[in-house]
């Protein structure tokens, strides 16, 4: 099956007075791995709910494959959402599996058999009598089983031991790429996961803050470190995320693509230009504005959220 | 391995190079998939398949249809290549830098070359 594109224009999600998404436009690109990063409380699980038509959009929409998959069952078939540990009904894994094959009409037993297996999943066993790591790992083989044209995982990893979640990510990249599909991941192990990732979506307060490929993200990121007026100067032109100085010394983290000639004119100033990972990017950009560690000592520290 | 700040894609490259280079991956040999790759890394196999593009441009591999991916023949003479070109501004112009930083004379260095290209001579003949 051809992956899914999804769109969201101008999509929100009010829950009485709290705007849970405000006013997202985001693109996922078809047959894509795409990252989906935020804070806690930042929106990401309404969003995922939004696009597999879990919940109605209070304004805006969703298209996926081009249309508003709200009460679509046709669409729908077509996406598979693993929340955390898998919402799955009290009963056996065997019975979870009868019935995933039942309405996912991209199912292979095949796959399914050999990743319950890998993850020592017991069949027979109800899912209320499985550990969390357990019940995580029943998701991810549900996820990867279903091949459909839009899987996404949210938080599915859960409970798992780092060696599960090696091997969850292993099945997934194997059979990503003998079956493309649309992958949305909600994870908070960045560091982790980013390497899955070909593009990263951030979502800040129920905003978009940013859609990028992650290579981009990882080139666009950058710290500067040297005298405080130097930094200050050559920082100028770019916008700042954060800075943090210490005596007459410096650290400036930018955001954006750095000008061809920026490493020789940073040496001619005698200042340090290190890049910086997607996870402390995603943190100098999620960070609270107004909470300040050093603002009683003498370093002082600020960040500053204006991006595009 | 590939925890480095570059782009991944970037690394993954780098380490072909060097393999060719060291004879690790020779001429006409085979290298791994995208896909294998993406699952022995835990990346994206996008990534790998940058990578393979952008050695396929510089004429290090080329991909023989349905069969894989495969080191160019002349790949290792033409990297080595490119390496001497830029030997003298990529490694030793920023060593001639440090040692004019720490107050280390060119004579000195200069000095320290003849001895070592007669060592040298001497350990050939």
């Amino acid at each position: 099956m051809t992956p899914f594109a999804v769109l969201t224009e101008e999509l929100s999600v009010h829950f009485g007075a709290t705007k849970a998404l405000d006013r997202v436009s985001a693109r996922i690109v078809p047959g894509a791995i795409t990252g989906l990063l935020g804070r806690n409380g930042s929106g990401k699980s309404t969003l995922l709910a939004a696009i597999a038509a879990y919940r109605r959009p209070s304004k805006g929409r969703v298209l996926v494959a081009g249309r508003e998959p709200y009460e679509d069952p046709a669409v729908v078939a077509g996406i598979c959402l693993l929340r955390e540990a898998g919402d799955f009904a009290d009963c056996s894994v065997g019975q979870i599996l009868q019935l995933a094959a039942s309405v996912r009409p991209t199912w292979s037993s095949t796959v399914a058999d050999r990743l319950l297996e890998r993850f020592k999943v017991p069949m027979r066993k109800k899912t209320t009598n499985l550990s969390r790591g357990q019940r995580s790992a029943l998701a991810a083989v549900v996820g990867i089983a279903s091949r459909s044209p839009l899987t996404m995982f949210d938080e599915t990893y859960l409970g798992m031991d780092a060696p599960t979640r090696y091997a969850f990510y292993e099945e997934l990249l194997a059979d990503y790429s003998e079956q493309p599909r649309t992958i949305l991941i909600s994870s908070h192990l960045i560091e982790e996961v980013e390497r899955l990732f070909e593009y990263v979506l951030v979502l800040d307060q129920g905003r978009l803050l940013l859609q990028e490929s992650a290579d981009n993200l990882r080139e666009r990121g950058a710290r500067v470190m040297g005298q405080s007026a130097a930094v200050e100067s050559f920082v100028a032109p770019y916008t700042v995320v954060s800075r943090q100085s210490l005596g007459r010394t410096m650290a400036a983290t930018i955001y954006g693509a750095l000008a061809a000639d920026a490493q020789a004119s940073a040496s001619a100033a005698g200042l340090d230009i290190e890049s910086v990972s997607i996870q402390d990017l995603f943190v100098h950009l999620t960070a609270d504005p107004t909470y300040d560690v050093l603002a009683a000592g003498q370093g002082t520290s600020q960040h500053s959220k204006e991006l595009r | 391995m590939f925890d480095g700040r570059d782009p991944i894609y970037r690394q993954i490259a780098d380490q072909i190079r060097q393999d060719v280079v060291e004879g690790n991956l020779m001429e006409e040999e085979q290298v791994m998939s995208t896909t294998q790759y993406a699952t022995t890394f835990r990346i994206n196999p996008a990534t790998a398949a940058k990578a393979f593009g952008e050695l396929i441009d510089e004429g290090v591999l080329y991909q023989k249809r349905g069969l894989g991916t495969f080191v160019k023949l002349g790949a290792r003479e033409r990297l080595l290549g490119l390496r001497r070109q830029r030997y003298f501004s990529d490694v030793l112009q920023p060593a001639l830098d440090e040692a004019t930083r720490i107050g280390i004379p060119l004579e000195a260095i200069a000095a320290h070359l003849t001895s070592a290209a007669s060592a040298h001579s001497e350990e050939k003949s």
